[in-house]
């Protein structure tokens, strides 16, 4: 009942799954969309579950005044203000002053200046990769050169550079890609054959 | 009318400091991990897990589980009970109940048995082979190197067989080939980053602007 059921509703919704793709009837279709849907809703209070564990934490840390408790105050009090300003327009809308503010003002702000935050890591990173000073390291970073300056003028240079840039793109780049794309559509279609015949159980956790 | 369009600009001015300075201490970042930062890092999780909280109360679960249950789809009541005993989790008793939901959701990966096959795999095989895909004047030869390249680099993750021999050296091929593609992909990561970057400091030049143009015209 514990483990057992689990793996047979696995594999039956999986079979389902498989077996709707090659045949074109209009009641599997129907079917096939509706689990698609309960799939999405399943997923959604599996994310409800995350911001309740999320809340918990940061409640825990603020009660036992555990180190650096100050901060989850702030976590709190930005979500909830958020989440009340949310559901204040009424039901369905998004449209309040507030929740739109925070996000154009407060959100997007520090979301955007902590993903350019990673240039300057990453630029620290393609050093390191330098000193290393293997034909591996220098081809990656030649490479990823040639990309970062083929839209910079720089006389001349501007066009050798820019036909070598395309040619990356075009012939190694497209080779690598192509090869990791195959190569994880069929660890892909593996791990589904492992899932679905009850021989990868991990998502089961332990009794 | 003079003192409304006033107040909107302070108001508008007070908002854009306060993204302004929430800027500058994510910025403040690249001296070394301070509470400044660790203020703007906390309150970016806290709002934005409000925002996805309403976005997904909204956007999902309103028209797919409320809606449909009020026009009467009663079916939809099966993923509101599976969703619900998720929550069994936070039972030390009842929490293999939740394994149930788990496993439907896993199980319907299942769809991509065939559609990783088809897009994944059979598309791109197609699309390599086609030599006239190529880039330039060159285009067949470019074209059988990106078969090379595809296969090597297939090879290079292969590891049931040693790397050793031929079959090792048209490995050591295909990592030359994957690390080409992984440059072009960091110059491309770089160039997004900085334009990010340059368009945090534009922000903040615009920020100035309007401070001047408030507190000075």
């Amino acid at each position: 009942m514990k483990r057992r059921v689990p793996l047979i509703i696995v594999f039956c919704v999986s079979l389902f799954m498989v077996i709707q793709y090659f045949v074109p009837l209009d009641s599997l279709e129907r079917v096939y969309r509706s689990f698609l849907d309960y799939t999405i809703i399943i997923g959604v209070f599996a994310l409800l579950l995350g911001i309740w564990s999320l809340c918990r934490v940061n409640y825990d840390k603020i009660k036992r005044k555990s180190e650096n408790w100050q901060y989850a105050i702030i976590t709190l009090t930005g979500f909830f203000i958020m989440t009340i300003a949310g559901f204040l327009s009424g039901w369905g809308r998004t449209d309040n002053y507030l929740y739109q503010h925070l996000f154009s003002y407060v959100l997007v702000p520090i979301q955007a200046t902590m993903f350019s935050l990673l240039a300057f890591f990453i630029a620290s990173a393609a050093f390191r990769a330098f000193r290393a000073r293997s034909l591996l390291a220098t081809l990656l970073l030649i490479s990823g050169l040639v990309i970062m300056i083929r839209f910079v003028p720089l006389g001349f240079l501007s066009e050798p550079i820019s036909d070598l840039a395309g040619w990356i793109l075009r012939v190694p780049n497209m080779a690598a890609k192509r090869a990791i794309i195959i190569g994880v559509g069929l660890g892909a279609v593996a791990t589904a054959f492992k899932i679905m015949l009850g021989i990868e159980r991990a998502y089961l956790g332990r009794d | 009318m003079h003192e409304t369009i006033q107040d909107s600009a302070t108001v508008t001015l007070l908002w854009t400091t306060l993204g302004a300075l929430l800027t500058v201490a994510t910025f403040s970042f690249l001296y070394r991990d301070n509470p400044i930062y660790k203020v703007a890092e906390h309150l970016v999780v806290g709002v934005g897990a409000g925002y996805f909280l309403v976005l997904l109360v909204y956007t999902t679960l309103k028209p797919k589980l409320f809606d449909a249950l009020a026009e009467g789809h009663l079916w939809y009541i099966i993923p509101g009970v599976l969703g619900v005993l998720m929550w069994l989790r936070f039972s030390r008793k009842l929490s293999w109940i939740s394994r149930y939901s788990i496993a439907f959701y896993i199980g319907t990966s299942g769809v991509s048995i065939p559609l990783y096959m088809y897009n994944n795999v059979n598309r791109q095989v197609s699309s390599t082979l086609d030599l006239g895909m190529g880039f330039g004047s060159l285009t067949e030869v470019w074209g059988i190197l990106i078969v090379l390249g595809t296969l090597a680099g297939l090879v290079y993750f292969f590891f049931s067989k040693a790397h050793k021999g031929a079959f090792g050296g048209f490995a050591k091929f295909g990592i030359l080939v994957l690390m080409i593609g992984f440059g072009a992909s960091f110059g491309y990561t770089v160039m997004a980053r900085i334009s990010l970057f340059v368009q945090r400091i534009a922000e903040l030049e615009d920020w100035g602007a309007m401070l001047i143009a408030y507190f000075f015209s």
